[in-house]
């Protein structure tokens, strides 16, 4: 793998990984990157990201949709208008169905849009090992080969089942 | 913790390891079951695009339609589909706002059953207006006429409601796959690791991935949740906003949400009995989970039963001669036995479910969920085909008989879900991987030294 260089360690146990991942920040490292075979509380504290943007895209997303959903079917209304079942042109209770519709088919997407967007911004280039989508936890630190030592010693203190040094 | 309480359960617990090892080894090669399945499946399905393609070369006039009857099978079968897909969203969703660990194992295949159930569902509108070809002009597009669609219309409604209904729950079912998939990835060979590769969109379960997916996820279903109970509303409307005597009451939309997510739910059931023998997943979905399904069954079964008590009643107390013997002709009319199978299959066999024994017992819910499947199927019919049949003036009542092209379009809309549910289920994992990991604890070092 033609990653940056760094150490790549293996975990079984989710407190000894937590307990790495704790003294890796205490070290100052900011940039590693933890994989989990399945989303978990106890490392995700640990690591203590900030709540993800993705909910303004929600957000945004559901807002432009609900008014596209009003100005379409309004704009049309006039744009040739015909009068059904007597019924004014504009009438807003029909169209609170197709704004419903429409606030949540383009909140969906625009979601599915900021889930794709803030993955590929906050993507790391990071060793990777497939055990980590079977029963591993992985934690991998990207490091000069200086640091690589000091690095291996602390995964193999907190309870590591493997330790690699990549580069 | 309630697990010390059932030691067996503790041993019978499957390890990280273990679940991504069993789930995905049903990626394998599926028994000669399967292949019989898919075999029938193909072969129900040519009958009916044969049907389809007859239909098409000479005119609606094949089907059974006679006025005043002009919404026949095809709507009926539009809507049965339509409600078998709710159920999915349901136990994805709704359950999953609830926090309510025992989805983990289910919802995928309700899931999977919801985007078939809608495509399959999308086709029949399309197949009973006739001139299949012009089923572009339900969508709002600049034209030469400069003309637009009529958004004042319930079938409208229906058009955006469906549409997005497919859209969002199939990128409900593809985000959802994402994490498995990538664990399937990691253990494939061949052609298949290049489609899981693509299909993952390189996932790797890091943080950042984490973070962003189960935010997306959370909105995801919490927007999943009110589109779920809106588009059988929407549904309902085609009915309830016309003056036909039997379709023009308020209860419908609550009346038909509680009936689809009934129907979706005994439809869950009956793929679950062979699924779970076919991929040996006994370990993952076991009693306990049907036995919560035909609590859910249980209760949906028991709103439709108050419904159609209601239906019934406001027809005699609202003193409209209209309504009365509209309602008077379901019973005791033509369709006399179309009606009660509707009544004994949804409203009194689901009572049975009461006995735990029955819900803990596999061969009867699966047996349960075909009268559901069965009964739901004429509710629909009893609702669209017998209203119309009685409309307004006895001179103009009629009778419908559906043709054989209408069987086999019926017929074949069956092969076609089972088609597709079968190639997915044969492709891609039907348990998810991740989310039962997700409610085991993963082990911890202190007791592993004790």
């Amino acid at each position: 793998m033609s990653g940056p260089p760094g150490v790549l360690a293996a975990f079984q146990h989710v407190d000894a990984a937590v307990d790495a991942i704790r003294a890796v920040k205490e070290l100052g490292y900011r940039d590693f990157t933890v994989y989990t075979p399945a989303p978990n509380h106890e490392v995700d504290k640990a690591v203590g990201h900030k709540v993800s943007p993705v909910r303004l895209w929600t957000l945004f997303g559901g807002l432009t949709g609900c008014a596209a959903g009003f100005a379409m079917t309004l704009w049309m209304s006039y744009d040739y208008p015909i009068v059904v079942g007597g019924k004014p042109l504009g009438s807003i209770p029909p169209y609170v169905v197709i704004a419903f519709e429409l606030t949540i088919l383009i909140g969906a997407l625009s979601t599915i849009a900021g889930l794709l967007f803030h993955s590929w911004r906050t993507r790391r280039k990071a060793a990777y090992d497939p055990r980590f989508s079977d029963d591993h936890i992985g934690i991998f630190v990207p490091a000069p080969p200086e640091r690589h030592a000091a690095l291996r010693q602390l995964f193999i203190e907190s309870g590591a089942v493997e330790v690699k040094v990549e580069g | 913790m309630a697990a010390i309480a059932q030691p067996e359960r503790v041993t019978a617990t499957p390890t990280y390891r273990e679940i991504t090892r069993d789930i995905v080894a049903t990626l394998g090669h599926p028994g000669r079951l399967y292949w019989i399945a898919l075999g029938s499946a193909l072969l129900v399905l040519a009958i009916g695009a044969g049907a389809l393609l007859y239909q098409i070369r000479y005119g609606l006039g094949v089907a059974g339609y006679a006025p005043p009857v002009m919404w026949g099978v095809y709507i009926t079968t539009f809507v049965f589909w339509v409600g078998i897909a709710h159920c999915g969203t349901l136990v994805s969703a709704i359950l999953y706002l609830f926090r309510s660990a025992w989805r983990t194992a289910v919802y995928r295949t309700a899931e999977v059953m919801t985007v078939f159930a809608v495509l399959t569902a999308g086709l029949f509108p399309l197949i009973h207006i006739g001139r299949i070809w012009y089923a572009y002009w339900l969508i709002p597009y600049p034209n030469q006429r400069q003309i637009w669609v009529n958004f004042k219309s319930p079938l409208l409604w229906d058009v955006f409601a469906v549409t997005t209904y497919l859209i969002v729950s199939t990128v409900f079912l593809t985000v959802g796959m994402i994490p498995d998939v990538a664990s399937a990835r990691d253990r494939a060979t061949g052609w298949r690791k290049k489609l899981y590769e693509l299909v993952s969109l390189g996932w790797k379960g890091t943080d950042q991935q984490w973070r962003h997916y189960l935010k997306a996820y959370l909105y995801l279903a919490a927007f999943a949740t009110p589109l779920v109970l809106s588009v059988h509303s929407v549904v309902s409307w085609d009915f309830a906003m016309s003056i036909v005597p039997g379709w023009h009451t308020t209860i419908f939309a609550p009346y038909f949400v509680a009936g689809a997510i009934y129907s979706g739910l005994a439809m869950v059931v009956t793929l679950l009995v062979p699924l779970r023998r076919a991929f040996k997943l006994e370990r993952y979905i076991h009693e306990d989970h049907f036995e919560n399904l035909a609590k859910l069954i249980l209760i949906t079964g028991m709103i439709v039963g108050y419904a159609y008590a209601v239906e019934y009643f406001i027809a005699w107390y609202s003193g409209n001669p209209f309504e009365r013997s509209a309602f008077w002709n379901r019973a005791f009319g033509d369709y006399w036995w179309a009606t009660w199978t509707m009544i004994v299959c949804n409203a009194f066999l689901p009572l049975l479910l009461w006995f735990r024994k029955i819900r803990r017992s596999i061969p009867a819910m699966f047996l349960i969920s075909l009268f559901v499947n069965l009964g739901m199927w004429f509710e629909r019919f009893v609702i669209i085909v017998v209203s119309l049949s009685f409309e307004y003036e006895p001179f103009a009542h009629g009778h419908y008989t559906p043709s054989w092209v209408d069987w086999a379009i019926l017929a074949g809309s069956f092969g076609w879900f089972f088609t597709w549910f079968l190639l997915f289920a044969k492709n891609f994992p039907m348990v998810s991987i991740a989310e039962v990991k997700e409610i085991i604890p993963m082990p911890r070092r202190k007791e592993a030294r004790t």
